[in-house]
C-alpha cells in the first residue's frame, strides 16, 4: 500500500476554521463585551502576540530559541515612541524648558540641542520604515554573526539574552538621549490625530487585529512552504540539510530576520496603543517571559501563539491585581509544567484531547489530520 | 583622558582600581566555577544559578543572626561555619532539583533553560515571602572590617582580601576535584560519552546528581562569600546571571582556566572603564567586547580540540 501523500496546501479547511473562528474573536467577541479601558489592554495583549508568533516559526519550528525578542520589541516600539514624542515637543508644548522644541527628558539631562539621530524621526514615512529596518539590519548583523559560523542552541540564547541585557543597561544609562529608566512617555499625537481618546483607541485595536492577521497570514505560509519543511528538518538533523546542499545559515538568519520585524511591528503597535515605551519592555525579564507565551500556545502553533499571549497575559493581570506575590508562583510553575508535562501547550491539549471528540461528532473533517500529525514535534 | 593626573596619581589609579579589579575577579570566579561544573561539564543551563547563590547568601544572614544571639563568644569565626552550611543546603537543593526536573532534561538543553528559568522565578518569591522584598546585609566580624595600607595613597579592603584567597581556595579545590580525582575522571568521561560511560559501568545518574549538588553547592558558598561585599535582596541573583554566563562561555566551556583567565580579563577591563567612563558605560563596553568576541570565536578562549 502506498502511503498516502501529504498536502502541503497554503491553508487546509481545518486551519482555515480555525482562523475564522481567531478573527471572529479579535473582531467581534472582544470590541462587543470589553468596555474600551479592557479593549485597550487586550490591544496591548494582542501586539505580544506578534513576537511570540516570530517566536513560533523561530523556535517551535526552526529550532532556533532567541532570549532577546524583547531587543526588536523595545527597538519597533522606541523607533515609534521617539516620533510621537517629537511631535509632542513642539515648541509651543514646550515652552517652559530652556531649551524649548526638543523631548522634556533631554531639557532635564541638560541637552539643549536634539541628538542627530533623533532629527529623522519628525518624519513619519521614515519613522514608519525605520521600525521595521532598524530591528530587521540589527537582527541580520546578528544573524550572520552567529549563523555563519554554526554558533547555535543554548550559546545563541545565551548571547541574544547578553545583548538584550546590553540593551537594556544602555537605554537606562543614556536617559539623556532614551528617557532612562522611565522611557519615553507623555506620548500625544499621531501626526495630529490625538491617540489618547477611547476612539482612536478602539481604532488602534482594529488596525492592530489587522496587522495581526496579516503576520498570522505570512507566518502560515513561510510554515507551509518549502522553507517551513526545511526549517523543521534543520531543527532535528541540521547536518543531513547541510549535506544535501542546502545553506544553512542563510535559512536561520531570514527567519531570525522575520521574527525580528514582526516583534518589531509589536512594539510599535504597543507604543501607540499604551502611549509609552521603556526599557522594561526589552531586557532579559521580559524577553523570556515572550517565549513562554509561545511555550503556553504550542511552540508549533501559530494561531496557539496568540491563544497562548492572552491567556498568561490575562493571568497575569487578573492575578496581580488580587494576588500579587502568588503571579511569580504561578508563572514559575507555568514555565515548569509547559516544558515536563505539556510540550505542545494548549494546542497540543487542543489536537490530543478536543479535536478527537470534535471529530467523532463531525467524521467528515478528519481528512486534514495526516498533514498535521507529519509536522509533530519529536518529544526527544 | 590621561593629561589631568599626574604620573604618581595615574599609578595610585590603576592599582587601586586593578586591586577593586580583582576583587570583581574573585567575585566572578566564585559565581562562575559552580556554573563551570554545571554547565562546562553537564552541558546543563541552570538558570537558577543566581537563585543558589542567593540562597547561601541568607543562610549567612541567618547564621550571623543566630551566631549574635546565641553564640556571640564564637561570633568571630560564624563564616567559616556558615559557609559550610550554605555549601550544604544549596548542595542539597541541587540534588532535589536534578531528580525532580533536570534528570528528565537532559536531552532537551532548551527545555532545561525553560524550566530553570522558572525555578528561578518561584526561588526569587519564596525568598520574597520568607526573608521580605527588602535586602538584607549580614553584621562582618571586627577582623574582617577595615583595610590595609600598602603606601599613602594605596589601600586594599580585607573582606576584598579574604574574599580573594576564599576564590583561590575554592578554584584549586574545584581544579583538583575535576581533574585529579577519580570521580572527576567520571565526570569528563560522561560528558564526552555517555553511553560508553554507562557500559562502562560508571553510574552515571549518580554521578550528574553529584556534580549538580556540588555545582549548586558552590554557587551557595560563592553567595555566602557576597555578603562580605554587598548586601542581599531577592533578586540580587538575576542580576548576575548573565554576567556569569558570559565568563563562562567567554572562557570556552568545559576549560576551567578559561573561565579563570574570562573572569580576570572582563572583570579588569570593567572596573578600569569604570573610573573614566560613567559605571553603566563601562558595563556596556565590557558586555559589548565579549559578544563581540564570541561572534568572532564561538568557541571561547580556551577551548578543547575535539572532533564532533
Amino acid at each position: 500500500m502506498h502511503p498516502m501523500p501529504i498536502k502541503h496546501s497554503f491553508m487546509t479547511r481545518r486551519d482555515l476554521v480555525g482562523y475564522a473562528i481567531l478573527a471572529a474573536i479579535i473582531f467581534i467577541v472582544f470590541p462587543a463585551l470589553l468596555e474600551p479601558f479592557r479593549l485597550n489592554l487586550f490591544g496591548k495583549y494582542l501586539t505580544y502576540a506578534f513576537v511570540a508568533i516570530g517566536l513560533v516559526l523561530c523556535w517551535g519550528v526552526g529550532g532556533i530559541l532567541s532570549l532577546g525578542q524583547g531587543v526588536f520589541f523595545g527597538l519597533g516600539g522606541y523607533c515609534m515612541a521617539m516620533f510621537l514624542k517629537l511631535e509632542a515637543s513642539s515648541p509651543e508644548n514646550t515652552a517652559i524648558q530652556s531649551t524649548p522644541g526638543i523631548p522634556d527628558f533631554m531639557d532635564w539631562n541638560q541637552i539643549t540641542a536634539l541628538p542627530w539621530w533623533w532629527e529623522p524621526f519628525n518624519s513619519l514615512a521614515f519613522t514608519l520604515v525605520a521600525v521595521i529596518v532598524v530591528p530587521v539590519v540589527f537582527s541580520f548583523i546578528i544573524g550572520v554573526a552567529m549563523f555563519r559560523r554554526r554558533v547555535g542552541g543554548v550559546y545563541f540564547a545565551i548571547i541574544t539574552q547578553a545583548i538584550a541585557a546590553i540593551l537594556t543597561i544602555l537605554i537606562i544609562g543614556q536617559q539623556g538621549f532614551t528617557g532612562g529608566v522611565n522611557g519615553i512617555t507623555d506620548l500625544r499625537t499621531l501626526n495630529g490625530w490625538d491617540i489618547r481618546t477611547d476612539e482612536a483607541k478602539t481604532l488602534l485595536y482594529f488596525v492592530n487585529g489587522g496587522l495581526l492577521f496579516v503576520v498570522l497570514l505570512i507566518a502560515q505560509f513561510v510554515r507551509k512552504s518549502k522553507l517551513g519543511r526545511l526549517l523543521i528538518a534543520m531543527r532535528d538533523q541540521e547536518d543531513r540539510v547541510r549535506f544535501s546542499g542546502y545553506d544553512v545559515a542563510n535559512f536561520k538568519i531570514f527567519i531570525f530576520c522575520l521574527g525580528g520585524a514582526f516583534a518589531a511591528i509589536g512594539g510599535a503597535m504597543f507604543t501607540l496603543q499604551v502611549g509609552f515605551m521603556s526599557p522594561s519592555f526589552v531586557g532579559i525579564v521580559p524577553s523570556i517571559e515572550m517565549v513562554i507565551y509561545a511555550a503556553v500556545g504550542g511552540r508549533l502553533s501559530i494561531l496557539g501563539a496568540v491563544y497562548g499571549t492572552l491567556l498568561v497575559n490575562y493571568a497575569k493581570t487578573s492575578f496581580s491585581e488580587s494576588f500579587p506575590e502568588l503571579w511569580l508562583f504561578g508563572l514559575g510553575a507555568l514555565f515548569i509544567a509547559v516544558v515536563m508535562a505539556f510540550p505542545n501547550g494548549l494546542a497540543g491539549l487542543w489536537s490530543e484531547h478536543v479535536e478527537p471528540r470534535l471529530m467523532r461528532l463531525w467524521p467528515g473533517a478528519a481528512n486534514d489530520t495526516a498533514a498535521s500529525t507529519a509536522e509533530k514535534t519529536p518529544a526527544e | 583622558m590621561f593629561a589631568d593626573y599626574s604620573t604618581s596619581d595615574l599609578i595610585a589609579i590603576f592599582a587601586m582600581q586593578g586591586f577593586a579589579g580583582l576583587i570583581l575577579f574573585s567575585v566572578f570566579v566564585l559565581m562562575a566555577l559552580g556554573l563551570a561544573i554545571i554547565f562546562g561539564q553537564m552541558g546543563v543551563i541552570n538558570m537558577a544559578h543566581g537563585e543558589f547563590m542567593i540562597l547561601g547568601a541568607y543562610v549567612t544572614y541567618l547564621m550571623s543572626n543566630l551566631f549574635s544571639a546565641y553564640m556571640p563568644a564564637l561570633f568571630s569565626m560564624y563564616f567559616f561555619v556558615a559557609m559550610a552550611v550554605a555549601f550544604v543546603a544549596a548542595g542539597a537543593l541541587g540534588m532535589l532539583v536534578e531528580w525532580a526536573l533536570i534528570r528528565h532534561l537532559y536531552k532537551r538543553p532548551l527545555d532545561t533553560l525553560l524550566a530553570t528559568w522558572g525555578l528561578s522565578l518561584i526561588l526569587q518569591q519564596t525568598y520574597r515571602t520568607v526573608f521580605g522584598a527588602r535586602e538584607v546585609g549580614v553584621s562582618i566580624p571586627d577582623w574582617m572590617m577595615g583595610s590595609l595600607p600598602i603606601t599613602d595613597l594605596i589601600e586594599v579592603p580585607i573582606n576584598g582580601i579574604f574574599v580573594m584567597v576564599l576564590a583561590i581556595s575554592i578554584s584549586v579545590g574545584v581544579y583538583v576535584m575535576m581533574y585529579r580525582s577519580g570521580w572527576g575522571k567520571q565526570v569528563r568521561a560522561i560528558n564526552n560519552n555517555r553511553q560508553m560511560a554507562d557500559a562502562v559501568g560508571i553510574n552515571t545518574a549518580w554521578t550528574d546528581r553529584m556534580t549538580f549538588a556540588i555545582g549548586c553547592g558552590v554557587a551557595g558558598v560563592a553567595g555566602s562569600a557576597f555578603t562580605m561585599i554587598g548586601s542581599t535582596g531577592p533578586t540580587s541573583g538575576q542580576l548576575y546571571i548573565v554576567d556569569t554566563f558570559l565568563v563562562v562561555v567567554f572562557g570556552g566551556a568545559g576549560s576551567l582556566l578559561g573561565t579563570i583567565a574570562s573572569a580576570f580579563s572582563i572583570s579588569q577591563a570593567q572596573s578600569i572603564m569604570e573610573f573614566f567612563l560613567s559605571g553603566s558605560m563601562a558595563k556596556v563596553l565590557t558586555l559589548l567586547t565579549v559578544v563581540g568576541i564570541l561572534m568572532l570565536r564561538p568557541q571561547g578562549l580556551f577551548s578543547l580540540k575535539l572532533r564532533k
